[in-house]
Protein backbone atom coordinates (compact mmCIF):
# COMPACT_ATOMS: atom_id res chain seq x y z
CA UNK A 1 0.00 0.00 0.00
CA UNK A 2 2.30 2.98 -1.28
CA UNK A 3 5.33 3.76 -0.43
CA UNK A 4 6.69 4.04 3.43
CA UNK A 5 7.10 7.41 4.18
CA UNK A 6 9.34 9.14 7.04
CA UNK A 7 7.68 9.52 10.04
CA UNK A 8 5.65 12.40 11.08
CA UNK A 9 8.30 14.10 12.83
CA UNK A 10 10.69 14.07 10.02
CA UNK A 11 8.55 14.82 7.67
CA UNK A 12 7.10 18.36 9.40
CA UNK A 13 11.05 19.41 10.19
CA UNK A 14 11.78 19.02 6.65
CA UNK A 15 8.89 20.76 5.58
CA UNK A 16 10.42 23.61 8.12
CA UNK A 17 13.51 23.62 7.12
CA UNK A 18 12.54 23.48 3.32
CA UNK A 19 13.59 19.81 2.33
CA UNK A 20 13.08 19.43 -1.19
CA UNK A 21 13.08 15.71 -1.02
CA UNK A 22 10.48 15.79 1.58
CA UNK A 23 8.13 18.02 0.13
CA UNK A 24 8.55 15.63 -2.94
CA UNK A 25 7.93 12.94 -1.38
CA UNK A 26 4.54 13.38 -0.11
CA UNK A 27 3.83 15.52 -3.11
CA UNK A 28 4.25 12.08 -4.95
CA UNK A 29 3.03 10.08 -2.38
CA UNK A 30 -0.50 11.78 -1.59
CA UNK A 31 -1.68 13.90 -4.37
CA UNK A 32 -3.38 10.72 -6.71
CA UNK A 33 -5.77 9.76 -3.52
CA UNK A 34 -6.34 14.08 -2.50
CA UNK A 35 -6.97 14.44 -6.02
CA UNK A 36 -9.95 12.04 -5.77
CA UNK A 37 -10.85 13.25 -2.64
CA UNK A 38 -11.11 16.57 -4.07
CA UNK A 39 -12.93 15.73 -7.02
CA UNK A 40 -16.15 14.51 -5.09
CA UNK A 41 -16.21 18.23 -4.06
CA UNK A 42 -16.00 20.02 -7.10
CA UNK A 43 -17.53 20.11 -10.57
CA UNK A 44 -14.08 19.23 -13.01
CA UNK A 45 -10.72 17.68 -12.91
CA UNK A 46 -9.23 20.68 -13.41
CA UNK A 47 -10.56 22.64 -10.73
CA UNK A 48 -9.95 19.24 -7.88
CA UNK A 49 -5.84 19.89 -9.29
CA UNK A 50 -6.43 23.57 -8.24
CA UNK A 51 -7.84 22.53 -5.03
CA UNK A 52 -5.27 20.21 -4.95
CA UNK A 53 -2.48 22.96 -5.77
CA UNK A 54 -3.91 25.55 -3.26
CA UNK A 55 -3.94 22.76 -0.36
CA UNK A 56 0.14 22.11 -1.03
CA UNK A 57 0.44 25.45 -0.73
CA UNK A 58 -1.52 25.68 2.18
CA UNK A 59 0.43 23.36 4.27
CA UNK A 60 4.37 24.18 3.23
CA UNK A 61 2.86 28.06 4.64
CA UNK A 62 1.34 26.89 7.75
CA UNK A 63 3.74 24.23 8.46
CA UNK A 64 4.80 25.96 11.45
CA UNK A 65 0.96 25.77 12.97
CA UNK A 66 1.22 22.09 12.54
CA UNK A 67 1.00 20.81 16.08
CA UNK A 68 0.84 17.20 15.80
CA UNK A 69 -2.20 16.65 17.14
CA UNK A 70 -3.56 14.73 14.79
CA UNK A 71 -1.36 12.72 11.95
CA UNK A 72 0.29 15.21 9.50
CA UNK A 73 -1.63 13.07 6.85
CA UNK A 74 -4.81 13.75 8.53
CA UNK A 75 -3.88 17.43 8.89
CA UNK A 76 -2.94 18.22 5.14
CA UNK A 77 -6.45 16.33 4.32
CA UNK A 78 -8.43 18.34 6.33
CA UNK A 79 -7.17 21.36 4.88
CA UNK A 80 -8.06 19.79 1.46
CA UNK A 81 -11.79 19.31 2.32
CA UNK A 82 -12.15 22.71 3.51
CA UNK A 83 -10.52 24.37 0.67
CA UNK A 84 -12.60 21.63 -1.26
CA UNK A 85 -16.10 22.10 -0.07
CA UNK A 86 -15.60 26.45 -0.10
CA UNK A 87 -14.88 26.01 -3.87
CA UNK A 88 -17.67 23.46 -4.47
CA UNK A 89 -20.08 25.58 -2.76
CA UNK A 90 -18.82 28.73 -4.83
CA UNK A 91 -19.14 25.87 -8.03
CA UNK A 92 -23.15 25.39 -6.92
CA UNK A 93 -22.19 22.06 -6.49
CA UNK A 94 -23.88 20.07 -4.08
CA UNK A 95 -21.83 18.76 -1.56
CA UNK A 96 -22.24 14.45 -1.44
CA UNK A 97 -21.16 14.11 1.87
CA UNK A 98 -23.45 16.18 3.67
CA UNK A 99 -26.70 14.25 2.61
CA UNK A 100 -25.49 10.66 3.32
CA UNK A 101 -28.02 7.95 2.58
CA UNK A 102 -25.95 4.72 1.58
CA UNK A 103 -28.22 2.21 -0.54
CA UNK A 104 -29.00 -1.38 1.50
CA UNK A 105 -29.57 -2.79 -1.81
CA UNK A 106 -27.73 -6.61 -2.04
CA UNK A 107 -24.24 -6.42 -3.27
CA UNK A 108 -24.46 -9.89 -4.50
CA UNK A 109 -27.18 -10.31 -6.88
CA UNK A 110 -29.67 -12.08 -5.33
CA UNK A 111 -29.88 -14.39 -8.01
CA UNK A 112 -27.00 -16.32 -6.92
CA UNK A 113 -28.40 -17.15 -4.07
CA UNK A 114 -31.50 -20.27 -3.48
CA UNK A 115 -35.38 -19.18 -2.98
CA UNK A 116 -37.12 -18.40 0.02
CA UNK A 117 -38.92 -21.81 -1.13
CA UNK A 118 -35.63 -24.14 -1.48
CA UNK A 119 -34.81 -26.28 0.84
CA UNK A 120 -31.81 -23.84 1.96
CA UNK A 121 -32.96 -20.35 1.67
CA UNK A 122 -30.39 -18.25 0.75
CA UNK A 123 -27.49 -20.58 0.30
CA UNK A 124 -25.36 -20.58 -3.01
CA UNK A 125 -27.10 -21.85 -5.89
CA UNK A 126 -23.43 -22.68 -7.49
CA UNK A 127 -20.23 -21.60 -5.70
CA UNK A 128 -17.97 -18.71 -6.88
CA UNK A 129 -15.41 -20.26 -8.98
CA UNK A 130 -12.10 -19.92 -7.51
CA UNK A 131 -9.55 -17.34 -9.41
CA UNK A 132 -6.55 -18.48 -10.52
CA UNK A 133 -3.01 -16.36 -9.02
CA UNK A 134 -1.70 -14.06 -10.89
CA UNK A 135 1.91 -15.43 -11.55
CA UNK A 136 2.76 -13.48 -14.93
CA UNK A 137 3.79 -9.98 -15.44
CA UNK A 138 1.17 -10.04 -18.13
CA UNK A 139 -1.95 -11.21 -16.20
CA UNK A 140 -0.63 -9.30 -12.87
CA UNK A 141 -0.71 -5.72 -14.96
CA UNK A 142 -4.21 -7.19 -16.66
CA UNK A 143 -5.81 -7.76 -13.39
CA UNK A 144 -4.39 -4.05 -12.22
CA UNK A 145 -6.32 -2.39 -15.36
CA UNK A 146 -9.20 -4.28 -14.16
CA UNK A 147 -9.25 -3.24 -10.96
CA UNK A 148 -8.59 0.45 -11.58
CA UNK A 149 -11.30 0.36 -14.15
CA UNK A 150 -13.82 -1.12 -11.92
CA UNK A 151 -12.75 2.21 -9.44
CA UNK A 152 -13.45 4.35 -11.61
CA UNK A 153 -16.71 2.91 -11.84
CA UNK A 154 -17.67 3.72 -9.09
CA UNK A 155 -20.19 6.59 -7.52
CA UNK A 156 -18.09 9.50 -6.11
CA UNK A 157 -18.34 8.97 -2.21
CA UNK A 158 -17.45 5.00 -2.76
CA UNK A 159 -14.33 5.30 -4.75
CA UNK A 160 -13.36 8.27 -2.16
CA UNK A 161 -13.79 5.68 1.29
CA UNK A 162 -12.17 3.03 -1.26
CA UNK A 163 -8.94 5.05 -2.12
CA UNK A 164 -8.59 6.72 1.67
CA UNK A 165 -8.43 2.86 3.21
CA UNK A 166 -7.50 0.46 0.35
CA UNK A 167 -5.26 2.22 -1.16
CA UNK A 168 -3.61 4.79 1.15
CA UNK A 169 -4.39 2.57 4.31
CA UNK A 170 -5.46 5.26 5.98
CA UNK A 171 -7.35 4.11 9.50
CA UNK A 172 -11.49 3.88 9.71
CA UNK A 173 -11.20 6.27 12.40
CA UNK A 174 -9.36 8.84 10.62
CA UNK A 175 -11.59 8.68 7.35
CA UNK A 176 -14.89 8.84 9.41
CA UNK A 177 -13.62 12.52 10.81
CA UNK A 178 -12.51 13.87 7.67
CA UNK A 179 -15.36 13.44 5.93
CA UNK A 180 -17.78 13.79 8.90
CA UNK A 181 -19.28 10.72 8.28
CA UNK A 182 -20.44 7.62 10.85
CA UNK A 183 -18.60 4.32 11.17
CA UNK A 184 -21.33 2.64 9.78
CA UNK A 185 -22.17 4.81 6.76
CA UNK A 186 -18.16 4.38 6.56
CA UNK A 187 -18.19 0.78 6.21
CA UNK A 188 -21.37 0.09 3.92
CA UNK A 189 -19.62 2.96 1.11
CA UNK A 190 -16.32 0.49 1.98
CA UNK A 191 -18.11 -2.68 1.52
CA UNK A 192 -20.04 -1.68 -1.90
CA UNK A 193 -17.30 -0.40 -3.36
CA UNK A 194 -15.07 -3.91 -2.66
CA UNK A 195 -18.09 -5.75 -3.78
CA UNK A 196 -18.45 -4.06 -6.75
CA UNK A 197 -14.55 -3.98 -7.55
CA UNK A 198 -14.88 -8.17 -6.50
CA UNK A 199 -17.45 -8.59 -8.86
CA UNK A 200 -15.69 -6.89 -11.81
CA UNK A 201 -13.03 -9.10 -10.81
CA UNK A 202 -14.86 -12.30 -10.94
CA UNK A 203 -16.01 -11.36 -14.19
CA UNK A 204 -12.43 -10.84 -15.86
CA UNK A 205 -11.38 -14.06 -14.24
CA UNK A 206 -14.45 -16.19 -16.03
CA UNK A 207 -14.17 -14.74 -18.77
CA UNK A 208 -10.93 -13.58 -20.59
CA UNK A 209 -8.50 -13.84 -17.77
CA UNK A 210 -9.71 -17.44 -16.94
CA UNK A 211 -8.39 -18.43 -20.08
CA UNK A 212 -4.60 -17.37 -19.97
CA UNK B 1 -26.71 -16.96 8.76
CA UNK B 2 -27.35 -17.51 5.41
CA UNK B 3 -24.86 -17.07 2.47
CA UNK B 4 -26.79 -14.17 1.19
CA UNK B 5 -26.78 -12.62 4.70
CA UNK B 6 -22.81 -13.14 5.05
CA UNK B 7 -21.67 -11.96 2.17
CA UNK B 8 -23.21 -8.49 3.29
CA UNK B 9 -21.13 -8.98 6.05
CA UNK B 10 -17.56 -9.66 5.42
CA UNK B 11 -16.36 -6.09 5.38
CA UNK B 12 -18.25 -5.56 9.04
CA UNK B 13 -16.48 -8.82 10.09
CA UNK B 14 -12.94 -7.80 8.64
CA UNK B 15 -13.05 -4.70 10.39
CA UNK B 16 -14.38 -6.24 13.38
CA UNK B 17 -16.92 -4.60 13.93
CA UNK B 18 -19.21 -7.15 14.11
CA UNK B 19 -21.15 -8.08 17.69
CA UNK B 20 -19.70 -11.00 19.70
CA UNK B 21 -22.70 -12.76 18.97
CA UNK B 22 -23.15 -11.98 15.20
CA UNK B 23 -19.29 -12.90 14.28
CA UNK B 24 -19.50 -16.18 16.26
CA UNK B 25 -22.46 -17.30 13.42
CA UNK B 26 -20.18 -15.62 11.07
CA UNK B 27 -17.03 -17.71 11.65
CA UNK B 28 -19.50 -20.67 11.76
CA UNK B 29 -20.80 -20.65 8.95
CA UNK B 30 -17.58 -19.66 7.17
CA UNK B 31 -15.92 -23.04 8.78
CA UNK B 32 -19.13 -25.19 7.17
CA UNK B 33 -19.11 -23.55 3.88
CA UNK B 34 -16.57 -23.95 0.82
CA UNK B 35 -18.73 -20.48 -1.22
CA UNK B 36 -18.29 -18.47 1.46
CA UNK B 37 -14.82 -19.33 2.52
CA UNK B 38 -14.23 -18.63 -1.24
CA UNK B 39 -16.12 -15.37 -1.27
CA UNK B 40 -14.42 -14.30 1.97
CA UNK B 41 -11.04 -15.16 0.40
CA UNK B 42 -12.00 -13.19 -3.10
CA UNK B 43 -12.95 -10.13 -0.92
CA UNK B 44 -9.53 -10.58 0.57
CA UNK B 45 -7.51 -10.69 -2.80
CA UNK B 46 -10.05 -7.87 -3.83
CA UNK B 47 -8.60 -5.74 -1.16
CA UNK B 48 -5.20 -6.75 -2.41
CA UNK B 49 -5.29 -5.65 -5.38
CA UNK B 50 -6.80 -2.37 -5.19
CA UNK B 51 -4.17 -1.87 -2.55
CA UNK B 52 -2.02 -2.06 -5.70
CA UNK B 53 -3.40 0.19 -7.86
CA UNK B 54 -1.26 3.25 -9.05
CA UNK B 55 -3.43 6.25 -7.76
CA UNK B 56 -3.88 9.37 -10.52
CA UNK B 57 -0.93 12.15 -10.51
CA UNK B 58 -0.75 15.44 -10.68
CA UNK B 59 -0.28 17.17 -13.90
CA UNK B 60 3.66 17.53 -14.51
CA UNK B 61 2.82 21.45 -14.85
CA UNK B 62 1.10 21.70 -11.61
CA UNK B 63 3.78 19.49 -9.84
CA UNK B 64 6.35 21.95 -11.24
CA UNK B 65 4.87 25.12 -10.02
CA UNK B 66 4.41 23.24 -6.60
CA UNK B 67 7.78 22.56 -6.00
CA UNK B 68 8.88 26.07 -7.58
CA UNK B 69 6.81 27.80 -5.10
CA UNK B 70 7.85 25.10 -2.40
CA UNK B 71 11.85 25.97 -2.94
CA UNK B 72 11.54 30.01 -2.90
CA UNK B 73 8.75 30.08 -0.47
CA UNK B 74 10.69 32.57 2.00
CA UNK B 75 11.97 30.95 5.10
CA UNK B 76 13.84 32.31 8.39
Amino acid sequence: MGVVLPTDDDLVAGLRAGDEETFACLLNGWSGSMLRLARSFVSTAASAEEVVQDTWLAVFQGIERFEGRSSLRTWVYRILVNIARRRGSAEQRTVPWASLEPDHDPTVDPGRFRGPDDQYPGGWLAFPERWPTTETEVLAREVRATVAAAIDSLPARQQVVLTLRDIDGQRAEDVCALLDISMANQRVLLHRARAAVRSRLERYFTTAGGES
Amino acid sequence: MTCAELVELVTAYLEGALDPETEQRFVEHLALCDGCDIYVEQMRRTIAEVGEVEPESLSGTTRDRLLDAFRTFPRD
